[in-house]
Protein backbone atom coordinates (compact mmCIF):
# COMPACT_ATOMS: atom_id res chain seq x y z
CA UNK A 1 0.00 0.00 0.00
CA UNK A 2 0.93 3.35 -0.65
CA UNK A 3 1.14 6.47 2.08
CA UNK A 4 -2.23 6.26 4.03
CA UNK A 5 -3.28 9.72 4.74
CA UNK A 6 -5.83 8.53 7.23
CA UNK A 7 -7.01 5.06 8.99
CA UNK A 8 -8.95 3.96 11.62
CA UNK A 9 -8.04 1.36 14.37
CA UNK A 10 -10.72 -0.88 15.67
CA UNK A 11 -13.18 2.50 15.39
CA UNK A 12 -16.38 1.25 17.15
CA UNK A 13 -19.15 4.42 17.45
CA UNK A 14 -22.20 4.48 19.66
CA UNK A 15 -25.87 6.22 19.08
CA UNK A 16 -26.44 6.15 23.19
CA UNK A 17 -26.59 2.28 23.19
CA UNK A 18 -26.61 1.59 19.60
CA UNK A 19 -23.23 0.23 18.45
CA UNK A 20 -23.49 1.78 15.09
CA UNK A 21 -19.86 0.89 14.12
CA UNK A 22 -18.34 -2.23 15.04
CA UNK A 23 -14.55 -2.16 15.56
CA UNK A 24 -13.43 -1.06 11.86
CA UNK A 25 -10.08 -0.37 10.67
CA UNK A 26 -9.45 0.51 7.00
CA UNK A 27 -7.16 3.05 5.48
CA UNK A 28 -7.47 5.66 2.67
CA UNK A 29 -4.41 6.16 0.41
CA UNK A 30 -3.91 9.95 -0.62
CA UNK A 31 -5.28 11.25 -4.12
CA UNK A 32 -7.31 8.09 -4.61
CA UNK A 33 -11.05 7.74 -4.15
CA UNK A 34 -12.18 5.06 -1.77
CA UNK A 35 -16.11 4.24 -2.19
CA UNK A 36 -18.41 3.00 0.90
CA UNK A 37 -21.36 0.55 0.54
CA UNK A 38 -23.56 -1.64 2.04
CA UNK A 39 -27.11 -1.84 2.33
CA UNK A 40 -29.08 1.00 3.90
CA UNK A 41 -28.11 1.60 7.77
CA UNK A 42 -25.27 0.04 7.85
CA UNK A 43 -23.31 2.76 9.39
CA UNK A 44 -21.86 4.41 5.57
CA UNK A 45 -22.51 7.98 6.76
CA UNK A 46 -22.12 7.64 10.54
CA UNK A 47 -18.72 6.13 9.96
CA UNK A 48 -18.24 9.10 7.00
CA UNK A 49 -18.98 11.70 9.69
CA UNK A 50 -16.92 10.09 11.82
CA UNK A 51 -13.41 10.91 9.75
CA UNK A 52 -14.19 14.32 10.45
CA UNK A 53 -15.91 14.56 13.61
CA UNK A 54 -19.31 15.90 12.41
CA UNK A 55 -20.75 12.95 14.55
CA UNK A 56 -19.69 15.49 17.73
CA UNK A 57 -22.91 17.37 16.75
CA UNK A 58 -25.48 14.60 17.40
CA UNK A 59 -25.87 14.18 21.52
CA UNK A 60 -25.13 11.41 23.05
CA UNK A 61 -22.66 9.69 20.64
CA UNK A 62 -19.29 8.00 21.94
CA UNK A 63 -16.29 6.41 20.21
CA UNK A 64 -13.82 4.03 20.63
CA UNK A 65 -10.44 3.41 19.17
CA UNK A 66 -8.46 5.73 16.92
CA UNK A 67 -9.02 7.87 13.36
CA UNK A 68 -5.45 8.71 12.70
CA UNK A 69 -5.40 11.65 10.21
CA UNK A 70 -1.36 13.16 9.76
CA UNK A 71 -0.22 11.07 11.78
CA UNK A 72 -2.32 12.24 14.80
CA UNK A 73 -5.59 10.57 16.28
CA UNK A 74 -8.27 13.17 15.45
CA UNK A 75 -10.34 12.16 18.68
CA UNK A 76 -7.53 13.41 21.06
CA UNK A 77 -8.17 15.97 23.51
CA UNK A 78 -6.16 18.18 22.14
CA UNK A 79 -7.63 17.98 19.00
CA UNK A 80 -8.87 21.43 17.42
CA UNK A 81 -11.94 19.92 15.49
CA UNK A 82 -12.40 23.86 13.78
CA UNK A 83 -9.17 23.16 12.28
CA UNK A 84 -9.41 19.39 11.21
CA UNK A 85 -13.03 19.98 9.77
CA UNK A 86 -11.08 22.67 7.39
CA UNK A 87 -8.75 19.97 6.42
CA UNK A 88 -11.65 16.96 5.55
CA UNK A 89 -14.20 18.84 4.02
CA UNK A 90 -17.37 17.35 3.40
CA UNK A 91 -20.39 17.22 0.69
CA UNK A 92 -23.38 15.87 2.06
CA UNK A 93 -26.49 14.15 0.46
CA UNK A 94 -28.72 16.37 0.21
CA UNK A 95 -26.87 19.77 -1.40
CA UNK A 96 -27.44 22.44 1.45
CA UNK A 97 -26.19 25.99 -0.42
CA UNK A 98 -26.81 28.54 2.47
CA UNK A 99 -29.42 31.67 1.26
CA UNK A 100 -26.89 34.04 0.24
CA UNK A 101 -25.20 34.64 -3.21
CA UNK A 102 -23.45 32.03 -5.09
CA UNK A 103 -20.48 34.20 -4.82
CA UNK A 104 -20.72 34.13 -1.25
CA UNK A 105 -21.33 30.29 -0.85
CA UNK A 106 -18.10 30.14 -2.02
CA UNK A 107 -15.97 32.51 -0.35
CA UNK A 108 -17.83 31.70 3.25
CA UNK A 109 -15.00 29.33 4.06
CA UNK A 110 -12.59 31.79 3.13
CA UNK A 111 -14.64 34.49 5.32
CA UNK A 112 -14.87 32.51 8.36
CA UNK A 113 -10.94 32.02 8.12
CA UNK A 114 -10.74 35.39 8.61
CA UNK A 115 -9.54 36.28 4.62
CA UNK A 116 -10.53 39.88 4.11
CA UNK A 117 -8.55 40.68 0.89
CA UNK A 118 -11.21 41.36 -2.44
CA UNK A 119 -9.02 40.09 -4.98
CA UNK A 120 -7.96 36.99 -3.22
CA UNK A 121 -11.42 35.85 -2.29
CA UNK A 122 -12.45 36.78 -5.75
CA UNK A 123 -9.86 34.50 -7.81
CA UNK A 124 -10.29 31.48 -4.97
CA UNK A 125 -14.23 31.71 -5.63
CA UNK A 126 -13.45 31.35 -9.83
CA UNK A 127 -11.12 28.93 -9.34
CA UNK A 128 -13.40 26.62 -6.77
CA UNK A 129 -16.13 26.91 -9.28
CA UNK A 130 -13.64 26.07 -11.84
CA UNK A 131 -12.78 23.24 -10.28
CA UNK A 132 -16.26 22.32 -9.19
CA UNK A 133 -16.86 22.53 -13.10
CA UNK A 134 -19.88 25.27 -12.62
CA UNK A 135 -18.49 28.28 -13.40
CA UNK A 136 -19.15 28.49 -16.97
CA UNK A 137 -22.80 28.08 -15.88
CA UNK A 138 -22.56 30.89 -12.94
CA UNK A 139 -20.20 33.38 -13.89
CA UNK A 140 -22.93 36.18 -14.97
CA UNK A 141 -24.85 35.92 -12.10
CA UNK A 142 -22.89 35.40 -8.89
CA UNK A 143 -24.45 38.08 -6.95
CA UNK A 144 -27.83 35.95 -7.50
CA UNK A 145 -29.15 33.26 -4.38
CA UNK A 146 -27.69 30.25 -4.56
CA UNK A 147 -31.34 28.66 -3.88
CA UNK A 148 -32.55 29.73 -7.72
CA UNK A 149 -29.64 27.07 -9.03
CA UNK A 150 -31.01 23.73 -10.23
CA UNK A 151 -30.49 20.38 -7.89
CA UNK A 152 -26.97 19.48 -9.81
CA UNK A 153 -25.70 22.93 -9.92
CA UNK A 154 -26.58 23.16 -6.30
CA UNK A 155 -24.25 20.44 -5.21
CA UNK A 156 -21.61 21.39 -7.56
CA UNK A 157 -21.77 24.69 -5.49
CA UNK A 158 -21.42 22.61 -2.18
CA UNK A 159 -18.85 20.53 -3.58
CA UNK A 160 -16.92 24.44 -5.28
CA UNK A 161 -18.14 25.86 -1.59
CA UNK A 162 -15.95 22.26 0.34
CA UNK A 163 -13.10 23.28 -2.36
CA UNK A 164 -12.68 27.16 -1.55
CA UNK A 165 -10.36 26.38 1.64
CA UNK A 166 -8.49 23.53 0.29
CA UNK A 167 -8.82 21.00 2.08
CA UNK A 168 -6.58 17.78 2.25
CA UNK A 169 -9.78 14.89 2.42
CA UNK A 170 -13.22 15.60 0.46
CA UNK A 171 -15.83 13.03 2.32
CA UNK A 172 -18.98 12.87 0.17
CA UNK A 173 -22.11 11.44 1.41
CA UNK A 174 -24.38 10.25 -1.73
CA UNK A 175 -23.72 13.33 -3.41
CA UNK A 176 -25.85 12.43 -6.71
CA UNK A 177 -28.20 10.55 -4.97
CA UNK A 178 -31.40 13.57 -5.99
CA UNK A 179 -29.68 14.03 -9.30
CA UNK A 180 -30.22 13.23 -12.59
CA UNK A 181 -28.49 10.87 -14.87
CA UNK A 182 -26.74 13.77 -16.35
CA UNK A 183 -25.96 16.14 -13.69
CA UNK A 184 -24.81 12.61 -11.89
CA UNK A 185 -22.35 11.92 -14.92
CA UNK A 186 -21.00 15.67 -14.00
CA UNK A 187 -20.18 15.12 -10.65
CA UNK A 188 -19.01 11.69 -11.32
CA UNK A 189 -16.35 13.15 -14.16
CA UNK A 190 -15.74 15.95 -11.41
CA UNK A 191 -14.51 13.11 -9.03
CA UNK A 192 -12.17 11.88 -11.23
CA UNK A 193 -10.52 15.20 -12.06
CA UNK A 194 -10.51 16.39 -8.09
CA UNK A 195 -8.81 13.44 -7.14
CA UNK A 196 -5.48 14.83 -8.62
CA UNK A 197 -5.24 17.46 -5.63
CA UNK A 198 -7.63 15.66 -3.27
CA UNK A 199 -7.97 12.41 -1.18
CA UNK A 200 -11.91 11.28 -1.22
CA UNK A 201 -13.88 9.23 0.38
CA UNK A 202 -17.54 8.71 -1.14
CA UNK A 203 -20.77 6.79 -0.22
CA UNK A 204 -22.72 5.50 -2.55
CA UNK A 205 -25.66 3.67 -2.99
CA UNK A 206 -25.01 2.73 -7.21
CA UNK A 207 -22.75 -0.08 -7.71
CA UNK A 208 -22.00 1.13 -11.47
CA UNK A 209 -20.92 4.59 -9.81
CA UNK A 210 -18.58 2.86 -7.27
CA UNK A 211 -16.80 0.99 -10.44
CA UNK A 212 -16.59 3.90 -12.47
CA UNK A 213 -15.24 6.42 -10.22
CA UNK A 214 -13.44 4.58 -7.08
CA UNK A 215 -10.04 2.89 -6.54
CA UNK A 216 -10.93 1.22 -3.50
CA UNK A 217 -14.32 -0.10 -2.03
CA UNK A 218 -15.40 -0.60 1.36
CA UNK A 219 -18.42 -2.84 2.02
CA UNK A 220 -20.13 -2.29 4.93
CA UNK A 221 -22.79 -4.42 6.48
CA UNK A 222 -24.79 -4.07 10.12
CA UNK A 223 -22.25 -2.04 11.34
CA UNK A 224 -18.98 -4.33 10.22
CA UNK A 225 -16.57 -3.65 7.62
CA UNK A 226 -17.15 -6.46 5.54
CA UNK A 227 -14.53 -6.51 3.06
CA UNK A 228 -12.12 -3.75 1.78
CA UNK A 229 -10.00 -3.80 -1.33
CA UNK A 230 -8.82 -2.31 -4.95
CA UNK A 231 -12.81 -2.21 -5.92
CA UNK A 232 -11.41 -3.57 -9.31
CA UNK A 233 -11.14 -6.93 -7.26
CA UNK A 234 -14.28 -6.27 -4.98
CA UNK A 235 -16.75 -5.93 -8.00
CA UNK A 236 -15.08 -8.47 -10.21
CA UNK A 237 -13.88 -11.35 -7.56
CA UNK A 238 -14.76 -10.87 -4.16
CA UNK A 239 -13.77 -13.19 -1.18
CA UNK A 240 -16.60 -13.15 0.37
CA UNK A 241 -19.97 -14.40 -0.44
CA UNK A 242 -21.77 -11.61 1.57
CA UNK A 243 -19.84 -9.40 -0.49
CA UNK A 244 -20.60 -10.95 -4.12
CA UNK A 245 -24.43 -10.96 -3.34
CA UNK A 246 -24.42 -7.21 -2.77
CA UNK A 247 -22.50 -6.58 -5.36
CA UNK A 248 -24.24 -8.43 -7.91
CA UNK A 249 -27.17 -6.44 -6.76
CA UNK A 250 -28.84 -10.12 -4.93
CA UNK A 251 -29.58 -8.52 -1.71
CA UNK A 252 -29.92 -5.10 -0.64
CA UNK B 1 -70.03 8.93 -20.93
CA UNK B 2 -71.87 8.66 -17.90
CA UNK B 3 -68.94 8.47 -15.69
CA UNK B 4 -67.50 11.15 -17.32
CA UNK B 5 -70.45 13.83 -16.52
CA UNK B 6 -70.13 12.10 -12.74
CA UNK B 7 -66.62 13.86 -12.91
CA UNK B 8 -67.89 16.56 -14.39
CA UNK B 9 -70.29 17.28 -11.22
CA UNK B 10 -67.68 16.46 -9.06
CA UNK B 11 -65.17 18.67 -10.33
CA UNK B 12 -67.64 21.91 -10.28
CA UNK B 13 -68.79 21.34 -6.66
CA UNK B 14 -64.85 20.95 -5.53
CA UNK B 15 -64.37 24.36 -7.53
CA UNK B 16 -67.66 26.02 -6.01
CA UNK B 17 -65.95 25.01 -2.71
CA UNK B 18 -62.79 26.35 -3.55
CA UNK B 19 -64.69 29.44 -4.72
CA UNK B 20 -66.30 30.21 -1.41
CA UNK B 21 -63.38 29.75 0.71
CA UNK B 22 -61.74 32.26 -1.62
CA UNK B 23 -64.19 34.32 -1.01
CA UNK B 24 -64.45 33.89 2.46
CA UNK B 25 -61.09 34.83 3.41
CA UNK B 26 -60.78 37.80 0.72
CA UNK B 27 -64.43 39.06 2.92
CA UNK B 28 -62.03 38.87 6.11
CA UNK B 29 -59.23 40.69 4.47
CA UNK B 30 -61.20 43.10 3.33
CA UNK B 31 -62.46 43.69 6.45
CA UNK B 32 -59.54 44.50 7.90
CA UNK B 33 -58.87 46.71 5.46
CA UNK B 34 -62.48 48.23 6.15
CA UNK B 35 -61.41 48.99 9.73
CA UNK B 36 -58.44 50.62 9.21
CA UNK B 37 -59.83 52.75 6.63
CA UNK B 38 -62.73 53.50 9.49
CA UNK B 39 -60.26 54.35 11.96
CA UNK B 40 -57.82 56.51 9.79
CA UNK B 41 -60.87 58.42 8.67
CA UNK B 42 -62.60 59.41 11.87
CA UNK B 43 -58.69 59.97 13.19
CA UNK B 44 -58.78 62.51 10.31
CA UNK B 45 -62.37 63.91 10.55
CA UNK B 46 -62.09 64.85 13.87
CA UNK B 47 -58.54 66.18 13.58
CA UNK B 48 -59.24 68.31 10.50
CA UNK B 49 -61.33 70.67 11.84
CA UNK B 50 -58.56 71.73 14.24
CA UNK B 51 -55.94 71.45 11.30
CA UNK B 52 -57.93 73.45 9.62
CA UNK B 53 -58.46 76.64 11.81
CA UNK B 54 -54.63 76.64 13.39
CA UNK B 55 -53.08 75.26 9.98
CA UNK B 56 -50.33 72.77 9.55
CA UNK B 57 -47.23 75.32 10.27
CA UNK B 58 -49.20 75.70 13.92
CA UNK B 59 -48.95 72.29 14.72
CA UNK B 60 -45.40 71.36 13.44
CA UNK B 61 -43.76 74.51 13.59
CA UNK B 62 -44.56 75.70 17.23
CA UNK B 63 -42.45 73.92 19.36
CA UNK B 64 -44.85 74.64 22.30
CA UNK B 65 -47.56 71.92 23.04
CA UNK B 66 -49.81 74.75 25.74
CA UNK B 67 -53.62 74.33 24.53
CA UNK B 68 -54.52 75.85 27.99
CA UNK B 69 -52.45 78.96 28.10
CA UNK B 70 -53.81 82.43 28.99
CA UNK B 71 -51.67 84.16 27.21
CA UNK B 72 -51.13 82.17 23.79
CA UNK B 73 -52.59 78.84 23.10
CA UNK B 74 -50.24 76.37 21.52
CA UNK B 75 -50.48 73.33 19.70
CA UNK B 76 -46.80 72.37 18.64
CA UNK B 77 -46.56 68.29 18.28
CA UNK B 78 -42.99 68.62 17.99
CA UNK B 79 -41.93 67.78 21.60
CA UNK B 80 -43.96 65.45 21.83
CA UNK B 81 -43.01 63.67 18.47
CA UNK B 82 -39.25 63.59 19.44
CA UNK B 83 -40.20 62.23 22.88
CA UNK B 84 -42.03 59.50 21.46
CA UNK B 85 -39.28 58.54 19.09
CA UNK B 86 -36.92 59.14 21.60
CA UNK B 87 -38.61 56.94 24.01
CA UNK B 88 -39.35 54.18 21.00
CA UNK B 89 -35.85 54.20 20.29
CA UNK B 90 -34.22 54.46 23.17
CA UNK B 91 -36.45 50.96 23.96
CA UNK B 92 -35.16 49.66 20.43
CA UNK B 93 -31.72 50.42 21.73
CA UNK B 94 -31.99 48.11 24.41
CA UNK B 95 -34.26 45.47 23.66
CA UNK B 96 -33.19 44.86 19.98
CA UNK B 97 -29.94 43.50 20.91
CA UNK B 98 -30.78 41.90 23.82
CA UNK B 99 -33.80 40.23 22.37
CA UNK B 100 -31.73 38.77 19.41
CA UNK B 101 -29.03 37.46 21.78
CA UNK B 102 -31.64 35.96 23.98
CA UNK B 103 -33.74 34.21 21.48
CA UNK B 104 -30.21 32.80 19.76
CA UNK B 105 -29.46 31.40 23.64
CA UNK B 106 -32.53 29.81 23.83
CA UNK B 107 -33.12 28.41 20.37
CA UNK B 108 -29.38 27.41 19.50
CA UNK B 109 -27.24 27.14 22.39
CA UNK B 110 -29.38 26.63 25.79
CA UNK B 111 -29.90 22.78 27.21
CA UNK B 112 -33.90 21.84 26.80
CA UNK B 113 -33.73 22.11 30.55
CA UNK B 114 -32.60 25.48 31.01
CA UNK B 115 -35.18 26.61 27.50
CA UNK B 116 -38.13 24.92 29.48
CA UNK B 117 -37.58 26.77 32.39
CA UNK B 118 -36.98 30.17 30.41
CA UNK B 119 -39.57 30.09 27.72
CA UNK B 120 -42.62 30.20 30.39
CA UNK B 121 -40.84 32.92 32.52
CA UNK B 122 -40.78 35.02 28.99
CA UNK B 123 -44.86 34.40 28.07
CA UNK B 124 -45.09 35.38 31.66
CA UNK B 125 -43.31 38.52 31.21
CA UNK B 126 -45.91 39.33 28.42
CA UNK B 127 -48.51 39.08 30.26
CA UNK B 128 -47.04 41.98 33.12
CA UNK B 129 -50.20 44.45 32.68
CA UNK B 130 -48.68 48.07 31.28
CA UNK B 131 -49.82 49.70 34.84
CA UNK B 132 -47.74 47.31 36.65
CA UNK B 133 -44.46 47.90 34.61
CA UNK B 134 -44.70 51.62 35.42
CA UNK B 135 -45.68 50.99 38.71
CA UNK B 136 -41.37 49.56 38.56
CA UNK B 137 -40.51 52.14 37.17
CA UNK B 138 -41.64 54.45 39.29
CA UNK B 139 -40.33 52.53 42.67
CA UNK B 140 -37.81 50.39 41.06
CA UNK B 141 -36.27 51.65 37.61
CA UNK B 142 -36.55 55.67 38.53
CA UNK B 143 -34.71 55.80 41.69
CA UNK B 144 -32.13 53.67 40.19
CA UNK B 145 -31.16 55.57 37.66
CA UNK B 146 -32.01 58.73 40.09
CA UNK B 147 -28.97 57.43 42.17
CA UNK B 148 -26.74 56.06 39.60
CA UNK B 149 -27.05 59.41 37.39
CA UNK B 150 -27.07 61.45 40.34
CA UNK B 151 -30.57 63.52 39.38
CA UNK B 152 -33.50 64.37 41.28
CA UNK B 153 -35.40 61.63 40.39
CA UNK B 154 -35.84 59.10 37.66
CA UNK B 155 -38.67 59.99 35.81
CA UNK B 156 -37.53 60.54 32.53
CA UNK B 157 -37.01 59.38 28.76
CA UNK B 158 -34.53 56.98 29.86
CA UNK B 159 -36.48 55.20 32.21
CA UNK B 160 -39.43 54.89 29.45
CA UNK B 161 -37.05 53.23 27.34
CA UNK B 162 -36.05 50.72 29.66
CA UNK B 163 -39.45 49.55 30.63
CA UNK B 164 -40.67 49.84 26.88
CA UNK B 165 -37.94 47.55 26.45
CA UNK B 166 -39.13 44.91 29.11
CA UNK B 167 -42.16 45.06 27.34
CA UNK B 168 -41.32 44.79 23.48
CA UNK B 169 -38.68 41.79 24.53
CA UNK B 170 -41.16 38.98 25.17
CA UNK B 171 -42.63 39.73 21.35
CA UNK B 172 -39.18 40.20 20.17
CA UNK B 173 -37.62 37.06 21.98
CA UNK B 174 -40.56 34.72 20.92
CA UNK B 175 -40.69 35.83 17.47
CA UNK B 176 -37.04 35.79 16.60
CA UNK B 177 -36.82 32.47 18.28
CA UNK B 178 -39.40 30.36 16.13
CA UNK B 179 -37.34 32.33 13.32
CA UNK B 180 -34.22 30.60 14.57
CA UNK B 181 -35.06 27.28 15.60
CA UNK B 182 -36.93 27.31 12.13
CA UNK B 183 -33.39 27.08 9.95
CA UNK B 184 -32.80 24.05 8.44
CA UNK B 185 -29.54 21.80 10.85
CA UNK B 186 -28.20 21.52 6.84
CA UNK B 187 -27.11 24.86 6.87
CA UNK B 188 -26.07 25.14 10.35
CA UNK B 189 -23.97 21.55 9.77
CA UNK B 190 -22.77 23.29 5.98
CA UNK B 191 -21.12 26.02 8.10
CA UNK B 192 -19.51 23.37 10.79
CA UNK B 193 -17.88 21.21 8.10
CA UNK B 194 -16.20 24.07 6.52
CA UNK B 195 -14.72 24.64 9.48
CA UNK B 196 -16.51 27.28 11.06
CA UNK B 197 -17.28 27.45 15.11
CA UNK B 198 -20.38 27.38 16.71
CA UNK B 199 -20.40 31.03 16.98
CA UNK B 200 -19.88 31.80 13.56
CA UNK B 201 -22.50 29.74 12.56
CA UNK B 202 -24.61 31.83 14.52
CA UNK B 203 -23.68 34.92 13.35
CA UNK B 204 -22.69 34.28 9.95
CA UNK B 205 -25.60 31.89 8.98
CA UNK B 206 -28.33 31.00 11.46
CA UNK B 207 -29.08 34.58 12.31
CA UNK B 208 -29.28 35.65 8.73
CA UNK B 209 -31.18 32.59 7.60
CA UNK B 210 -33.81 34.00 10.23
CA UNK B 211 -33.43 37.67 9.44
CA UNK B 212 -36.57 37.92 7.76
CA UNK B 213 -38.48 37.14 10.94
CA UNK B 214 -36.03 38.58 13.25
CA UNK B 215 -37.12 41.79 11.37
CA UNK B 216 -41.05 41.68 11.79
CA UNK B 217 -40.22 40.59 15.27
CA UNK B 218 -38.28 43.68 15.73
CA UNK B 219 -40.91 45.74 13.90
CA UNK B 220 -44.03 43.88 16.39
CA UNK B 221 -41.52 45.12 19.70
CA UNK B 222 -41.67 48.57 18.06
CA UNK B 223 -45.01 48.77 17.08
CA UNK B 224 -45.60 48.04 20.83
CA UNK B 225 -43.61 50.33 22.27
CA UNK B 226 -44.83 53.44 20.09
CA UNK B 227 -48.59 52.68 21.05
CA UNK B 228 -47.65 52.07 24.71
CA UNK B 229 -49.14 54.43 27.09
CA UNK B 230 -49.55 53.44 30.56
CA UNK B 231 -46.21 52.64 31.02
CA UNK B 232 -44.84 55.87 29.77
CA UNK B 233 -47.33 57.94 31.39
CA UNK B 234 -46.49 56.93 34.57
CA UNK B 235 -42.80 56.72 34.33
CA UNK B 236 -41.61 59.38 32.06
CA UNK B 237 -42.70 62.16 34.52
CA UNK B 238 -44.39 64.16 31.74
CA UNK B 239 -42.99 67.52 31.26
CA UNK B 240 -44.83 68.63 28.18
CA UNK B 241 -41.76 70.50 26.30
CA UNK B 242 -38.96 69.85 23.82
CA UNK B 243 -36.30 67.31 25.54
CA UNK B 244 -32.69 68.32 25.45
CA UNK B 245 -31.46 64.42 26.08
CA UNK B 246 -32.51 61.09 27.99
CA UNK B 247 -32.66 61.86 31.35
CA UNK B 248 -34.97 65.40 30.48
CA UNK B 249 -38.70 64.16 31.47
CA UNK B 250 -40.73 63.15 28.42
CA UNK B 251 -44.23 63.36 27.53
CA UNK B 252 -45.45 61.19 24.42
CA UNK B 253 -47.92 61.24 22.31
CA UNK B 254 -49.85 58.72 23.61
CA UNK B 255 -49.64 59.96 27.08
CA UNK B 256 -50.51 63.43 26.04
CA UNK B 257 -53.83 61.86 24.47
CA UNK B 258 -54.94 60.36 27.64
CA UNK B 259 -53.84 62.80 30.34
CA UNK B 260 -55.88 65.26 28.56
CA UNK B 261 -58.63 64.10 26.60
CA UNK B 262 -60.98 63.58 29.45
CA UNK B 263 -60.28 67.85 30.83
CA UNK B 264 -61.12 69.21 27.21
CA UNK B 265 -64.50 70.43 26.10
CA UNK B 266 -65.65 67.62 23.95
CA UNK B 267 -65.63 68.99 20.56
CA UNK B 268 -63.56 72.22 20.98
CA UNK B 269 -60.33 72.41 19.60
CA UNK B 270 -58.07 71.68 22.08
CA UNK B 271 -60.39 68.43 21.88
CA UNK B 272 -59.83 68.57 18.55
CA UNK B 273 -56.37 68.29 18.26
CA UNK B 274 -55.98 65.30 20.67
CA UNK B 275 -57.41 64.01 17.25
CA UNK B 276 -54.33 65.21 15.35
CA UNK B 277 -51.93 63.91 17.48
CA UNK B 278 -53.52 60.53 17.11
CA UNK B 279 -53.58 60.64 13.57
CA UNK B 280 -49.76 61.75 13.33
CA UNK B 281 -49.53 58.42 15.48
CA UNK B 282 -51.37 56.25 13.36
CA UNK B 283 -49.07 58.13 10.09
CA UNK B 284 -45.77 56.96 12.29
CA UNK B 285 -47.01 53.45 12.86
CA UNK B 286 -47.78 53.45 8.99
CA UNK B 287 -44.32 54.57 8.18
CA UNK B 288 -42.54 52.29 10.30
CA UNK B 289 -44.50 49.14 8.99
CA UNK B 290 -43.58 50.51 5.36
CA UNK B 291 -40.56 50.99 5.64
CA UNK B 292 -40.44 47.25 7.55
CA UNK B 293 -42.23 45.62 4.17
CA UNK B 294 -39.53 47.47 2.13
CA UNK B 295 -36.66 46.14 4.32
CA UNK B 296 -38.15 43.10 4.41
CA UNK B 297 -38.47 43.02 0.62
CA UNK B 298 -34.94 43.89 0.01
CA UNK B 299 -33.64 41.25 2.06
CA UNK B 300 -34.99 38.58 0.89
CA UNK B 301 -34.22 39.28 -2.50
CA UNK B 302 -30.63 38.67 -1.66
CA UNK B 303 -31.49 35.63 0.19
CA UNK B 304 -33.46 34.08 -1.99
N1 LIG C 1 -28.61 10.50 14.90
C1 LIG C 1 -28.78 9.18 15.11
N2 LIG C 1 -29.24 8.74 16.31
C2 LIG C 1 -29.42 7.43 16.53
N3 LIG C 1 -29.18 6.47 15.62
C3 LIG C 1 -28.73 6.84 14.42
C4 LIG C 1 -28.51 8.21 14.10
N4 LIG C 1 -28.07 8.28 12.83
C5 LIG C 1 -28.01 7.01 12.39
N5 LIG C 1 -28.39 6.15 13.32
C6 LIG C 1 -28.44 4.68 13.19
O1 LIG C 1 -27.17 4.23 12.89
C7 LIG C 1 -27.21 3.23 11.89
C8 LIG C 1 -26.35 3.64 10.73
O2 LIG C 1 -26.90 4.79 10.14
P1 LIG C 1 -26.25 5.52 8.91
O3 LIG C 1 -27.00 6.74 8.65
O4 LIG C 1 -24.81 5.64 9.15
O5 LIG C 1 -26.51 4.46 7.75
P2 LIG C 1 -26.16 4.56 6.20
O6 LIG C 1 -25.33 3.38 5.89
O7 LIG C 1 -25.61 5.88 5.88
O8 LIG C 1 -27.59 4.37 5.55
P3 LIG C 1 -28.18 5.04 4.22
O9 LIG C 1 -27.58 4.30 3.11
O10 LIG C 1 -29.64 4.81 4.33
O11 LIG C 1 -27.81 6.48 4.25
C9 LIG C 1 -28.68 3.07 11.52
O12 LIG C 1 -29.18 1.93 12.18
C10 LIG C 1 -29.33 4.30 12.06
O13 LIG C 1 -30.64 4.03 12.47
MG1 LIG D 1 -26.34 7.56 4.74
Amino acid sequence: MDELILYTEHFNFYYGNFHALKNISMGMEAHKVTALIGPSGCGKSTFLRSLNRMNDIIPGTRVEGKVIFDGNDIYEKNVDVVDLRRKIGMVFQKSNPFPKSIFDNVAYGLYINGERNKSIIADRVEESLTGAALWDEVKDRLDKSALDLSGGQQQRLCIARALAIKPEIILMDEPASALDPIATQKIEELIFELKNEYTIVIVTHNMQQAARVSDFTAFFYLGELIEFGDTERIFTNPKLKKTEDYVTGRFG
Amino acid sequence: MQNRKHKNKAVILRQLRENIIERFFQVNGLFAVIVLVGIFSLLLIEGLPALQSLGLKEFFLNRIWDPTSFERESYGLLSMIVSTLMVTLGAMVIAVPLGILCAAYIADIAKPRVREIIKPVIEILAGIPSVVIGFMGIIVVGPMLAKIFGTSNGLNAMNGSILLAVMSLPTIISISEDAILAVPQEFKNASLALGATRWQTLVRVTIPAAMSGIIASVMLGMGRAIGETMTVLMATGNAPAMPGGFFDSVRTMTATIAIELGETVQGGIHYKSLFVIGFVLFLMTFVVNLVSDVVLQKYQKVSR
